[in-house]
């Protein structure tokens, strides 16, 4: 359709329902309220379903509750909501229940900001909640691309039975792009699994409870098996201008694209930049990173964050490259100029300087 | 002498709402795991008459709950969903609004309901969801060892409470029916016992009611069940169903708290599905418009190919900041470009500080972040006096007052004053100083046609009386510049900012 000029948090719900979303449970938060607004006002209009739940907790057991009934089903919030949702993400997990979350990342840790951050990667991409098992992570950097995947992640819900966490920080969520939204997709039947009151699922059940030590380990190990073909089948990224890149920048969502623009103000000034951006967290594009270790010199590693993403990419270079870390937080998005200066500093200056630790290791 | 022996019925017959035998345990599959004496037997036996008289197994959906009776998905031969402790009302409203004609009954425990689980059942009960919820209160923790319940009694020694429960300390007895009869939506609140056979008739009665109103459609149910739990009250069963029906009653009185069963209209709401092929409709994909219509595209002007605008509008919250940036934006994808809109937001919408950040380019915009402007638009003296310093030089500011601070002056960049407020009084109203803004800014860089202008605010005005307001502003805006080129004595005159 033809691009119209909108905010991510509102997209984001037109982009769910036209991917056959059917009930959203929601509680106010910002930098994400504009998604329960939304919510409010459509899904009644496409005979969905909208609650306003007493809090995340309850929320995220409505999705619990609305997956267990065969529907697509969302939620969204920000950091201090989204911890609290982190008992559900594990039940859900475990009970094997397809749902979509949409995180819109503000400032923390506590009450924090409502500026944009990042600090959620490791209670989202590494777990938050108790036991073995992982949430499929998407982070788009761009409206168009907050609308693409959030319809991307109902469909991997559905194929990995699995949580699916939209993962951006705040400014994607406010600010407004042109957008080309696709067509409406059909609502999916109810799986076959799922409890929705007649006879013929009379019989199915939605449990994550298994108390006998060798079924528990069964069913870990199932849910292993599909994280391990999520490894093999699902990592996205994005690379811009690698191919003889010296300097390979790496940072996902609103940060990719400061470090676009990092690489191309580089190149103009003779540095051989280039860019990785991953677009899928976890499962994450380790073996992307670990093929441009072979040609690249330095890794530089930005984000919104005291450093969470840059373990990952540390662990997917396996020591053989040095890996960089430049963060801003608090609701600071980092500028070109200042990451441009960190990558001149640090690496072109040659200033690696050694760790110093002083004898009263201060 | 047989034919004098009355014909014995038998009354303690298996209920085919349960498993012939029960597959889903590991073992003693003859068997459920209550103990002997415990009342979640006799409740989920009471529970599986009340469907099968009903004719309802096919529709139920038993949510189970953490506690005791986590495990009632092994015996009940109906749709089952396990769920998080004290989250039953919570999954519970989320599958009957999405499964209507089912029939969910949310089983839980004390711990479960009326401590962990508070929060859910409270706002569950509030909304009038149209479920079950069958309360068994015991007054322990029994799954988890004996830990004070929130409805443990006075003086009931726990193993949390191991002096007896002290209400200075603990608190007192969580009245669960009392509680909920102080809201407006439930439908039928009833609290029953377990503590004689004419207590369990009772209680069967009063659990096919839960259920009869929900099979009406009628709203929020819920049966409290005093219940015996023998073995961590260490009792035999006939001494603890004495204390159920002689000291558990005496803090918990038997009956009926509500029953609004006879005058309760049904709760279905109608649901109309529209058609797949109406989403775009109703969702207003394609391009917003305001008045006349004006989602018809006019044929874009063909973009300066090497435009990059990036545009900071800063000012008090209440001045238009957001929206001057958004008809830019607008204005900018109207006339073919790429363009981005990045506010700052929350707490400052309301008061304070309010700005955001434009870009408008002939290529795909790498990031929104204006870090280094060349054009501020700034309506008040903070503003100003924030974003100047990160102007690019040569940059284009226009500022919101007659005159342009001295020390400011020689910034570098071209500074220059439009009173657009003051202007905008005198076309009637000071909130389209923004326009007038908008006007100043076009006159003085000519950065987007007219034409794309018209069509963002035929897109982003929704009533006409403001419609025909905004645009004298922005031709009062561009009067505005053009005096002051005009009579270049002002202190500070734009400089034709070298954009792109």
């Amino acid at each position: 359709m033809e691009p119209q000029l909108i905010k991510g948090n509102e997209a984001v719900v037109k982009a769910a329902l036209l991917a056959g979303c059917r009930a959203y449970y929601g509680y106010p938060i910002t930098p994400a309220s504009e998604i329960v607004e939304m919510a409010a006002l459509y899904l009644p209009e496409v005979g969905g379903v909208f609650v306003q739940a007493e809090s995340e907790v309850a929320a995220i057991n409505m999705l619990y509750g609305g997956a267990s009934a065969g529907v697509r089903a969302m939620t969204a919030s920000s950091g201090p909501g989204i911890s609290l949702m982190q008992e559900g993400f594990s039940y859900l997990a475990g009970a094997e229940l397809p749902c979509v979350i949409v995180d819109m990342m503000r400032g923390g840790p506590g009450l924090g900001g409502i500026g944009p951050e990042q600090g959620d990667y490791f209670q989202i991409v590494k777990g938050g909640g108790h036991g073995c098992y992982r949430n499929l992570v998407l982070a788009p950097a761009s409206v168009q691309e907050l609308v693409d995947l959030t319809m991307l992640a109902f469909e991997l819900a559905d194929r990995y039975r699995n949580p699916v966490v939209v993962l951006a920080d705040g400014s994607v969520g406010q600010m407004m792009e042109p957008v080309s939204f696709p067509e409406p997709r059909p609502v999916p039947a109810a799986p076959a699994w799922a409890v929705t009151g007649t006879a013929a699922t009379r019989q199915n059940l939605v449990s994550s409870i298994h108390l006998e030590p060798d079924v528990l380990e069964g069913h870990i190990r199932a849910l292993e098996a599909k994280y391990r073909e999520a490894e093999r089948s699902e990592p996205r990224w994005e690379t811009w201008r690698v191919e003889d890149a010296d300097i390979v920048l790496v940072g996902y969502g609103i940060v990719g694209r400061v470090l676009r623009a990092v690489v191309e103000t580089a190149r103009r000034r003779g540095i051989r930049a280039g860019l990785l951006r991953p677009i899928t967290l976890y499962p994450f594009p380790t073996r992307a990173i670990r093929a441009l270790a072979d040609s690249v010199r330095d890794f530089v590693v930005v984000e919104m964050s005291t450093g969470q993403l840059v373990e990952d990419v540390r662990l997917a270079v396996e020591g053989s490259r040095p890996v960089e870390t430049y963060g801003r937080v608090g609701g600071n998005i980092p500028t070109v100029e200042e990451v441009l200066q960190f990558v001149e500093r640090t690496i072109l200056v040659g200033a690696r300087v050694p760790l110093e630790v002083s004898p009263n290791g201060q | 002498m047989a034919s004098d022996t009355p014909a014995m019925a038998v009354v303690h017959g298996r209920s085919p709402i349960f498993y012939r035998r029960f597959d889903r345990k590991d073992d003693d599959q003859h068997q459920t795991h209550y103990c002997p004496g415990c009342g979640h037997g006799i409740v989920t036996k009471l529970l599986a008459e009340a469907i099968d008289t009903l004719g309802i197994q096919d529709r139920t959906i038993l949510v189970s709950p953490v506690g005791c009776s986590v495990f009632g998905y092994e015996y009940l031969d109906v749709g089952n969903i396990q769920v998080a402790h004290g989250r039953g009302p919570a999954v519970a409203t989320a599958v009957k609004r999405s499964r209507p004609d089912s029939i969910v009954v949310s089983y839980q425990g004390d711990g479960d309901l009326a401590a962990i689980g508070t929060a859910e059942i409270v706002h569950a009960a509030n909304r009038g969801e149209t479920v079950s919820v069958i309360f068994v209160n015991n007054a322990i923790y029994g799954m988890t060892g004996g830990q004070m319940a929130p409805t443990t009694l006075l003086g009931e020694k726990t193993t949390t409470t191991p002096r007896g429960r002290d209400p200075a300390v603990h608190g007192y007895p969580l009245k669960v029916c009392e509680l909920l009869a102080t809201l407006e939506a439930p439908v039928f609140l009833e609290r029953v016992a377990l503590g004689s056979n004419k207590q369990i008739m009772a209680t069967g009665r009063a659990l096919r009611r839960a259920l009869e109103n929900q099979v009406h459609g009628l709203g929020f149910s819920l049966v409290e069940v005093l219940s015996p739990c023998p073995t961590i009250w260490g009792l035999d069963p006939a001494e603890a169903q004495t204390f159920v029906r002689e000291t558990m009653t005496r803090t918990f009185p038997l009956g009926n708290f509500r029953d609004r069963s006879a005058s309760a209209v049904p709760q279905r709401l109608a649901v109309t599905v529209p058609d797949l092929g109406e989403l775009p409709r109703i969702l207003g994909l394609g391009p917003a418009s305001g008045v006349d219509g004006a989602s018809d595209t006019v044929a874009p002007a063909s973009p300066v190919p090497t435009a990059d605008h990036r545009i900071v509008v800063a000012g008090f919250g209440g001045q238009g900041v957001l929206l001057l940036g958004e008809f830019l934006a607008e204005a900018g994808l109207s006339a073919g470009y790429h363009v981005s809109w990045l506010p700052s937001y929350g707490p400052q919408m309301r008061s304070g500080t309010s700005n955001c950040h434009v870009r408008i380019s002939a290529v795909p915009i790498d990031s929104p972040v204006v870090s280094r402007p060349n054009v501020l638009i700034a309506l008040n003296e903070p503003a100003l006096r924030k974003f100047l310093p990160s102007m690019e030089p040569g940059g284009l500011v226009l500022y919101n007052a007659d005159s342009v601070p001295v020390d400011c002056a020689g910034s570098g960049a071209g500074i220059t004053p439009i009173a657009s407020t003051a202007i905008a009084d005198r076309l009637g109203s000071a909130k389209v100083g923004n326009v007038v803004m908008l006007g100043a800014l076009l006159e003085a860089t000519g950065m987007l046609p007219d034409s794309a202008l018209e069509r963002a605010l035929h897109r982003l005005v929704t009533r006409e009386r403001w419609y025909e307001l905004d645009r004298a502003a922005l031709q009062a805006g561009r009067a505005a510049v053009r005096r002051m080129t005009a009579a270049p004595a002002e202190p500070s005159l734009a400089q034709d900012p070298a954009m792109g």
